[in-house]
């Protein structure tokens, strides 16, 4: 019985931004003309992915008290380099996947090398390469175009038995083989630890570099997974600079929904994947109330403005005044 | 121990020097630790036994001398260094990582794994044994550090650094915390490492648990080993003695002579005042051109009673007088205010006291804007004015008022940290432990000047972890204990001895009873 309130407390982010999730998908669903169909479940599915993965890769960097503002730029770039390279047969594709994999790989070690070994500020450190990863995207694709493997493009945003979007299993897929490890690994531990208390870390001996670097590296590989599905999503590939700057802010708007700490140590990628589909309801469901498209950015603002401030409520109990600047 | 000859030391300490910057914490001080023992050390607050253990564990490096652990010379460079050649810590400020769960905490240095990852089920079973080993059975492995008291998070250190199997463990004030079962249990703990062979350091305030505990003692003063004795060979009052010394450093300005004035209610009265479980019941006055002090060992609720007063603390219960009239004050922005006018120095002046990166003038002026602007628009020659006062009046040296303040000396600001609230020439003066890494020169200044304003009319609530300077400049002090005042001093009364007794809570007019 008490196992439960512990697993419950760990949990309780998480379990917030699945709550607000299916409050709003719901609403969603109700209000949608053709209601819950696998139709309706794929579209949203296939829109709310991109968001998740690019929001797990934010997530990973939050939680050792940093932040990634390059994240949606290395969706872009990842984006662009799929464009050209996951092409032809089945084998030259599936390199081209690993080699878009790798880059976005690089982009991550390179943000973590700046801010762990340069020791520069993550916010502006990400700042800088976010607009180097964007400069070498528009060099790659000055126009958008380019194609891609679409048999594999096909099979990873259709439909499983008819049903099941192919997306939310490559989604699964990803947290099983990437998320959980890392989280139960020592450098994942690390990385928890270095956010929470960098100091108290230290002094117990943690590997910190080593697990606030792997959360760089692993958010790279991430935000690339992401660039390679919004290749099989439009065929192409485009250095669309407001588009990956979109994406990197409602990338932190969604670790925050998805009860992610932004002051480090406390969260889950699950948690950042259900604040992503939450932040994207947020869009559809004015859709569905059939919004002046003219009024959707400002209701969508204050429908995201209420879904976070419930996660400041917990500083209404706080006693001393100065733990609210800690 | 069995051998008659004593066993050579597992640690050796020879001729260790430490500064920082111009304050010397360690001298050449020497020490050896055996291991079948537990190893006491004593000294007031500043006296270099932290500084000491932090060269053990790895966190601080030496300036000069060497270590031996084990025979063998040892340069740590890391904390994990030190807990890998078997030297675990028990830290006075908590190494706990708040938001993992107990047993997270417990196994963080070297987690069981399995195919490469954490085995919770494992790290589970070592938690659960660990906690059953010091006898905390009723902390749960999945709590989350952070929502446990601190008497709990305590025991939780204590757990922790008994997985890493060492040779020599280092308590630092290890059992601040605990209530009277728990000091119990850890002292059964201690004894059966003690059986096991384990060389233990203990660092303690209190007289009673080294005197339960330890084989040898030695005191620390102004960096030095002074004292090296054998358990139950000193009594209280001698130790007291060693602790002290006889090097005064300080000059102190003449205290005024008092006229007892019962007609007048005191500038700032508290009545009962308590907060959570950290203040309990605390009363106090402070009258009109009073400098009364605040003592006691670190950490006993000092800060805590002056953020109360200065209206940081949501909660508190009691009430606060000014004047003898009742007020309530929610804020710092209220509790500057006039009728109150109060003023707190803070002991960290780079995050509470100062914006480090702004100018002389922007710092000295925050306080005090509503003074010199009318309409929310700021009288530049007034400000002007103002500032030239207090910079002439507290001799702050500095290359001009649009230098960044970080760039002046410690000393210097300290001293824009003081002259930014005077510019609003406060009636009740909180000090936090204000003269705390900064040089003699500026210090002696600073007692001026407390003695200045208090003879213009302040009142003063000074907390300083000095003796000496609660000697030399208060009227009266109150000595705080577990957030409680165990003991007033007054005029004569105040001596480093009585200080010293009242903060370790113990009669040191006993000589009788031998540590």
């Amino acid at each position: 019985m008490s196992e439960w309130r512990f697993w419950l407390n760990e949990q309780r982010g998480t379990l917030m931004g699945l709550a607000i999730f299916l409050v709003m998908f719901v609403v969603y669903v109700a209000n949608h003309p053709a209601g819950f169909t696998a139709n309706v479940v794929h579209t949203a599915a296939n829109k709310g992915v991109l968001l998740a993965f690019v929001a797990m890769a934010q997530a990973l960097v939050v939680i050792t008290a940093g932040i990634d503002l390059s994240v949606g730029m290395i969706f872009v770039l990842t984006n662009c380099i799929a464009s050209w390279i996951v092409v032809g047969a089945a084998v030259p594709s599936a390199l081209g996947v690993v080699a878009v994999l790798a880059a976005g790989m690089l982009c991550g070690a390179v943000n973590g090398l700046l801010v762990i070994y340069g020791r520069l500020q993550p916010i502006v450190a990400t700042i800088a390469t976010g607009a180097v990863y964007f400069g070498l995207a528009l060099l790659l694709r000055p126009f958008p175009g380019g194609s891609v493997n679409e048999e594999l493009a096909d099979a990873l945003t259709g439909r499983l038995f008819g049903v099941i979007p192919s997306s939310l299993v490559a989604l699964t897929a990803v947290v099983l083989i990437v998320w959980l490890p890392f989280r139960r690994s020592v450098v994942g531990r690390a990385a928890y630890a270095a956010g929470s208390s960098e100091p108290a870390a230290f002094m117990s001996g943690m590997p910190i570099r080593r697990g606030k670097f792997a959360a760089y590296l692993l958010g790279g590989l991430l935000a690339g997974m992401g660039g390679l599905f919004l290749t099989f999503f439009t065929y192409t590939g485009e250095a669309a600079y407001a588009s990956g700057s979109a994406y990197t802010l409602w990338s932190i708007a969604a670790v925050v929904l998805g009860g992610v700490s932004l002051y480090g140590g406390r969260g889950s990628a699950v948690g950042a994947i259900f604040g992503a589909f939450a932040a994207r309801t947020t869009g559809d469901m004015l859709f569905a109330f059939d919004v002046e498209p003219l009024w959707q950015p400002l209701l969508q603002g204050i429908v995201l403005m209420i879904a976070v401030s419930i996660g400041s409520l917990a500083l209404l109990r706080v006693r001393n005044r100065l733990d609210w600047f800690q | 121990m069995t051998a008659a000859e004593t066993p050579p030391p597992l640690i050796r300490m020879e001729g260790v020097s430490k500064r920082y910057g111009g304050v010397r914490a360690l001298e050449n001080a020497q020490l050896e630790v055996a291991p079948g023992g537990i190893h006491a050390i004593l000294g007031e607050n500043g006296a270099g036994k932290s500084t000491l253990i932090k060269i053990m564990a790895g966190v601080v490096a030496a300036d000069e001398g060497r270590m031996l652990f084990d025979g063998r010379e040892v340069n740590f460079r890391s904390p994990a260094e030190a807990a890998a050649a078997g030297i675990a810590c028990v830290f006075q400020e908590l190494s706990l990582i708040p938001d993992l769960s107990v047993a997270d905490n417990i196994v963080i240095s070297n987690p069981p794994r399995r195919f490469g990852m954490i085995d919770r089920r494992a790290q589970r079973a070592i938690a659960e044994e660990a906690l059953a080993r010091a006898g905390a059975e009723d902390i749960h492995p999945r709590a989350a550090v952070k929502d446990l008291p601190l008497s709990r998070r305590q025991m939780v250190e204590i757990a922790k650094a008994l997985t890493v199997k060492p040779r020599a463990l280092i308590l630092d004030e290890a059992t601040s915390a605990l209530t009277a079962g728990d000091v119990a249990k850890v002292f059964a703990v201690l004894k059966r490492l003690r059986e096991e062979g384990l060389a233990l350091l203990y660092i303690s305030h209190r007289m009673h648990e080294i005197a339960e505990l330890a084989d040898t003692c030695t005191v620390f003063r102004n960096g030095r080993n002074v004292a090296t004795f054998e358990a139950g060979t000193r009594s209280n009052g001698e130790i007291v003695e060693m602790m002290i010394g006889r090097e005064y450093s300080h000059v102190f300005p003449p205290k005024a002579i008092r006229m007892a004035e019962p007609a007048k209610a005191p500038v700032l009265e508290c009545r009962n005042l308590g907060w959570t479980d950290r203040l309990r019941d605390i009363s106090l006055t402070v009258g009109e051109g009073e400098v009364v002090g605040l003592g006691g060992l670190e950490g006993q609720g000092q800060r805590l009673l002056l953020l109360a007063l200065f209206g940081v603390l949501r909660g508190t219960t009691g009430s606060v007088l000014i004047d003898g009239a009742p007020v309530t004050i929610s804020s710092p922005a209220t509790a500057r205010k006039s009728p109150l006018s109060m003023a707190l120095i803070p002991e960290d002046r780079n995050t509470e006291g100062l914006m480090l990166p702004m100018t002389v003038r922007e710092n000295l002026s925050f306080a005090a804007l509503d003074r010199v602007s009318r309409g929310g628009v700021i009288d530049r020659d007034k400000e002007e004015r103002l500032i030239d006062d207090m910079v002439r009046l507290l001799e702050i040296k500095t290359a001009g008022l649009d230098v960044p303040v970080g760039a002046l000396s410690g000393g210097n600001q300290q001293k824009v940290v003081i002259a930014k609230w005077l510019m609003r020439t406060p009636r009740i003066i909180l000090l936090n432990d204000p003269t705390r890494g900064i040089d003699v020169g500026t210090k002696q200044e600073l007692y001026q000047l407390l003695r200045r304003l208090a003879e213009s009319g302040a009142a003063i609530l000074f907390y300083s972890t000095d003796y000496d300077e609660l000697i030399g400049c208060c009227d009266r002090v109150l000595v705080l204990y577990d957030g409680r005042v165990v003991r007033e001093l007054e005029g004569g009364e105040i001596t480093e001895r009585a200080l010293i007794a009242s903060a370790l809570n113990v009669q040191a007019g006993q000589e009788g009873t031998a540590v």
